[in-house]
């Protein structure tokens, strides 16, 4: 009684469109034309191009010779031959390794502080009913309408004793209330009756935020965790004007000396000095290494963007 | 979409997102009813004591840094001298009260007013070439059906917003600058080699484009939201009727984007003096005050580097009370269009 099933034909129909074809196109769908289409890619092409080719640029020529370089008159697109002086050299010790470990050790210290305090803040938020919730709510809300001031808040900081503290480069901006309200949006979509029975069960508040709300979060958690460590990492400001000691500035304050202002790193300028190696190598070696840990990791975050994000994208 | 519930499961949570915003920002919980109706204060404190104690350390931090610096904005009626105490705070106290005096200095500074214009032609630029670069990139994305080719060029386009102004900065330097790759080529083939970085007549441009470059495809992801809520129905009931490719995009696709339009606006417009603190200072030293000073550099140059706090505080007060003016001007502007705005009516 068996029906007759040409199995293959039936798995060729099925399966997933490879990643070169298109997927079926829905039926009320016109074929698209040829120029459309190839203007569309060319636009395209040019928006990535735009992005990539620059950051191709400072790579390769970080990797490149002092030779290379200056034949090059300048930076170089096409990699001859790729060396790794420019970083040895970063890296043995002095000023700018000293800077990528006080980034290092600021960004996690931050992140961590951030994220605790945040999630926190977001989950004793996010059980609505709750005594106080309003006002707390408001609180938060307030400070996204209105700041107090760059001068005011600089006057506070010194005032606390922060200043050439690196608690002054993560306590003033620890907490982002839109990163709590986007957690805390997050958390509210968990289904009630989940946590209820937990409840039930004999959980309290840690363990279900600790057992049931935080694992069911990954894909929020792991973004607003990339917010926060970007934030720290790229942050430069707040040790401009707190920090007076060379030797604590992180990464992005060392870059703005040694390539906005063009002053040699110390430690690093005497193999300048002598020629071995291309100030522009070091220059933009310093870049990659302050943008290689953004680039490395937000694409691996970068599929949960929308799905943690929507929740609080429109809030701008 | 004002009165719906809170969402109770993430798929819904992604489509009332304009609703739960609307929730968040009134603090109100529209379709949650109220457990703590006959409980008593005691019992109900008792019941979330570690709610509370969750919330206190964010609620805590706040309220340092964000609540008490607002009565620091007392030092703009003042002549601040930091040096009667060894407090900042507490020198507060003893400085002498001077009244609206440096609010009369900044208005009779003519770099104030420098400021001002530099701040206002660098947000209507921003409006005009920025603002609709990511819709246009997003109904590009949204009408390229390869998920791989989407994927890909959505990772590439969102890379930058990552990176800090000091090293976009730096890379338009290394490409655009007097030393950069594009003067150097120019000069190598025999023609004059240019620096832009330090042209004060097109900064406005530059500030403008190293805007676009960080962060219009970041500004994507919204419109690819709200593009991905529209139902395919739609278009196929459009084009049933004879509406063409074209014709489409102007009766769906953009119509489904005309909300999130108005709300990015009314907050992009609520912000108009607020551009770029971080990105225009870091380039105000290559190009001068006289094109690079907004009212943020401003407030920096006269307190942070001139120690002349009470001006700057008040000249920063002035813009902060301007900027929640415009927040809550652009927001009636919202609900008079039959927008939801930042928060409900």
């Amino acid at each position: 009684m068996t029906a007759v099933i040409d199995k293959a034909a039936l798995d060729e129909a099925a399966r997933e469109p490879r990643w070169w074809e298109a997927p079926p196109r829905p039926v009320w769908e016109d074929e698209p034309g040829k120029a459309g289409l190839a203007g569309k890619g060319i636009v395209l092409a040019a928006a990535c191009l735009a992005v990539l080719f620059p950051l191709w640029i400072v790579i390769v020529t970080s990797l490149s010779s002092k030779q290379t370089i200056n034949a090059a008159g300048g930076l170089v697109v096409i990699p001859k031959d790729i060396t790794f002086i420019a970083y040895q050299e970063l890296l043995s010790g002095g000023q700018v390794t000293r800077a990528a470990i006080v980034s290092v050790c600021v960004t996690l210290a931050g992140t961590v502080f951030s994220m605790t305090v945040s999630v926190l803040a977001a989950y004793g938020l996010s059980r609505s009913g709750s005594l106080g919730h309003r006002w707390l709510l408001m609180t938060l809300l307030a400070t996204m309408f209105f700041g107090a001031g760059l001068i005011p808040t600089y006057l506070l900081v010194q005032s606390l004793g922060l200043t050439d503290t690196y608690l002054a480069l993560i306590l003033p901006s620890a907490v982002s209330v839109f990163n709590i309200l986007v957690l805390r949006a997050f958390f509210m979509g968990i289904s009630p009756e989940l946590i209820d029975s937990a409840r039930i069960d004999g959980a309290g508040d840690w363990r279900i935020l600790w057992q049931i709300v935080l694992p069911l979060s990954r894909a929020v958690i792991a973004v607003i965790t990339l917010f926060y460590a970007v934030g720290y990492w790229s942050a430069w400001f707040n040790a401009s004007i707190y920090l007076s000691d060379q030797s604590m500035m992180p990464l992005q304050n060392v870059m703005i000396q040694l390539v906005q202002k063009q002053e040699a790193p110390v430690g690093v300028s005497q193999a300048i000095k002598t020629g071995q190696i291309s100030a522009l190598a070091i220059q933009m070696a310093v870049m990659v290494m302050a943008l290689l840990p953004v680039a490395v990791i937000s694409p691996f975050v970068q599929r949960h963007f929308k799905k943690g994000m929507l929740t609080g994208a429109v809030k701008g | 979409m004002s009165n719906s519930t809170v969402p109770r499961s993430r798929a819904e949570a992604e489509t009332t997102e304009t609703a739960s915003r609307a929730a968040d920002a009134t603090g109100e919980q529209p379709g949650k009813k109220k457990l703590s109706g006959k409980l008593s204060l005691r019992l109900r404190l008792r019941r979330d004591r570690t709610l509370i104690l969750m919330t206190l350390p964010a609620v805590a931090l706040v309220l340092v840094f964000n609540y008490i610096p607002i009565l620091g904005n007392v030092v703009a009626f003042q002549e601040y001298d930091p040096y009667v105490s060894s407090n900042g705070f507490v020198a507060m106290l003893e400085s002498p009260w001077v009244g609206v005096e440096q609010f009369e200095r900044i208005f009779a500074d003519s770099a104030f007013w420098d400021a001002v214009r530099n701040t206002l032609v660098l947000f209507g630029l921003q409006l005009v070439l920025f603002f609709p670069i990511p819709i246009v990139l997003a109904l590009l994305i949204n009408s390229v059906i390869r998920p791989r080719i989407r994927a890909v060029s959505q990772a590439i386009l969102y890379l930058p917003h990552f990176f800090s102004w000091v090293l976009v900065i730096t890379v338009f330097q290394q490409i655009f600058g007097g030393a950069g790759i594009i003067a150097q080529t120019l000069r190598q083939h025999g023609y004059e080699g240019f620096d832009l970085m330090t042209d004060p007549g097109i900064f406005k441009f530059l500030v403008t484009a190293e805007g676009v470059w960080k962060d219009a495809g970041w500004g994507i992801i919204v419109f690819l939201a709200a593009l991905a809520s529209v139902s395919p129905d739609l278009y196929e009931a459009a084009a049933m009727d004879g509406a063409g490719r074209w014709r489409r995009m102007w009766h769906v696709t953009l119509p489904a984007l005309r909300p999130v339009i108005a709300l990015l606006l009314v907050l992009r417009v609520g912000d108009a003096l607020t551009v770029g603190f971080e990105q225009i200072l870091l380039q105000r030293d290559a190009v001068g005050p006289g094109a690079a000073e907004v009212l943020d550099t401003y407030v920096w140059w006269n307190g942070v580097r001139n120690q002349d706090f009470s001006y700057a505080a008040a000249a920063g007060l002035i813009k902060g009370l301007v900027s929640v003016a415009l927040v809550l001007a652009a927001n009636k502007v919202a609900h008079f269009m039959g927008e939801q705005g930042v928060y409900k009516k």
